[in-house]
């Protein structure tokens, strides 16, 4: 199918973008790598009066480290981080998870922040905020706020940005010599997770972040457990993730892959 | 900042294979359509309108796009390739063109010129790719004919052939 009609306005600058939305409010969408925007016009799942293209706003184009933490502008697309050349050692985790966002025909077009916007459950780059505890950098014409990662996510495909806020970056904690661990199942390499695990070393021993189950990514911190005691954490955390059945598979078959990837990947990051 | 209306059409200026381009648009015009309906340049396919079959992929500004999922006045003064800009001549194929032909890797062809904007835009930038890389690269294109074996198979051979013949330019 083809989109509904609508305003386009190609924002040269981040207050050109804050003024339509404050007009407009949930009238106007922003556009940016369309990769999940567009098939929603096309499909008439979204029907705005306006789209704010804020592709073209240099500012917004930024991978910056501020400290002990990496700041990702709503302008940098999938492919941009994935080439940053201090991804692997800044953010190991995001280095890990990224390659599975689509395909590199999507991830050449598509944003960090736009996937994050769009807060579909099984998406890898919500997962990788909660796991990391990063923070959403959201504005409006009137105050910028930052929003935890735990806090942004409030259901499926719903956050707690404001209709009139943009989302102009997100930041990211640089965790020193982090071991992390990452395993997806997907029907076919580039599809959304049936399951996505994301496992890290935290000082008070370990943390496991699922996405693809809630309708939210969840994310649970553990001391180092062994043998029956994580196998009953485990098991306990699969079933509080509410799953449930879908085409895709069985609320069973998603808790089965919930402990035993989790086993996996909390052993390979105490190891 | 520009602003165009809904209702009206836009003028759309852009370069495509190397030639400048222009024709009218509303805001709601996807760039597949536009090639296609406006400029007649319907070697551009398009299959789902979703971003998940690739027959629509063309590179814009160097990056590969799903020409569905784009709308026609977002590349306004951008550079665009699509799969009439492979073949040196009118009356010839590329290496790459070639390689498929000879390895039987298209049937019916909805999928192909989606999968040669890729390869090509790929093996420019990997010139020694391997068997796993073109598979992960193909994961963005859906063929109902082929089962992807003999795909695989033309692009090995078109880089083979692509990097012996650089060789050959650069001993020379
Ligand atoms: C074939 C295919 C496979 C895919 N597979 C996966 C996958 O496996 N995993 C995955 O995570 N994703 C997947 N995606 C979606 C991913 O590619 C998108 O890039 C991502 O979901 C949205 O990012 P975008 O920049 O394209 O945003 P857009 O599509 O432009 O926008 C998405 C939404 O976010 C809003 N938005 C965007 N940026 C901002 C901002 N800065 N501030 C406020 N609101 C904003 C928009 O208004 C819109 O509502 C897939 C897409 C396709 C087409
Ligand atoms: S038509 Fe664009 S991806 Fe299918
Ligand atoms: S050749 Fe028919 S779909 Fe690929």
């Amino acid at each position: 199918m083809k989109p509904p009609a609508f305003d386009y306005l190609r924002a040269e600058s981040v207050g050109d973008v804050l003024e339509g939305l404050a007009q407009r409010g949930g009238d106007a969408r922003v556009l940016a790598g369309g990769q999940s925007l567009m098939a929603m016009l096309n499909m008439r799942l979204a029907k705005p009066k306006l789209l704010i293209d804020i592709m073209r706003i240099r500012e917004l184009r930024q991978i910056e480290r501020k400290g002990d933490a990496v700041v990702i502008g709503a302008g940098v697309r999938q492919a941009d981080l994935l080439a940053w050349p201090d991804l692997a050692e800044t953010l190991p985790l995001v280095a890990l998870a990224l390659p599975w966002v689509g395909h590199m025909q999507t991830r050449s077009r598509g944003t960090i922040c736009g996937s994050l916007a769009h807060a579909d459950p099984s998406a890898e780059m919500p997962l990788a905020l909660v796991a990391l505890g990063g923070e959403v950098l959201l504005r409006n014409t009137r105050r910028r706020r930052r929003v935890v990662a735990k806090d942004f996510f409030a259901g499926m495909m719903l956050t707690a940005r404001a209709d009139d806020e943009l989302i102009e970056g997100i930041s990211l904690p640089v965790v020193k010599g982090a071991r992390v661990a990452f395993r997806e199942v997907a029907r076919r390499h580039g599809d959304f997770a049936i399951v996505a695990c994301a496992a890290m070393k935290i000082p008070t021993g370990v943390r496991l972040a699922v996405g693809g189950v809630a309708d939210v990514p969840t994310a649970s911190d553990w001391p180092q457990l062994e043998g029956s005691a994580l196998d009953d954490a485990l098991n306990t955390f699969a079933y509080e993730l509410g799953a449930r059945d879908d085409v895709h598979a069985s609320a069973r078959y998603r808790r089965d892959l919930v402990r035993m990837i989790g086993r996996d990947l909390i052993g390979e990051v105490l190891q | 900042m520009t602003r165009l209306k809904a209702e009206q059409r836009h003028a759309v200026r852009f370069t495509l294979n190397g030639k400048p381009v222009e024709g009218e648009a509303e805001p709601r015009m996807l760039l597949s359509d536009f090639l296609r309906h406006q400029l007649g340049a319907t070697g551009t396919h398009v299959g789902c309108e979703h971003g998940v079959c690739g027959a629509c992929t063309i590179v814009v500004d160097g990056m590969l796009t799903r020409s569905c999922l784009s709308l026609a006045v977002q590349v306004d003064g951008c550079e665009l390739k699509t799969v009439e800009g492979l073949a040196p001549s009118a009356d010839r194929l590329g290496v790459l063109q070639q390689a498929l032909r000879r390895n039987h890797a298209l049937q019916c062809g909805f999928c192909t010129a989606g999968i040669l904007m890729s390869l090509d835009h790929y093996l420019a930038k990997n010139p020694a790719p391997t068997e796993a890389e073109i598979r992960d690269l193909l994961s963005g294109h859906i063929c109902r004919c082929t089962g992807y074996t003999p795909i695989i198979r033309a692009a090995l051979d078109a880089a083979a052939e692509l990097a012996s013949s650089s060789k050959e330019t650069s001993d020379a």
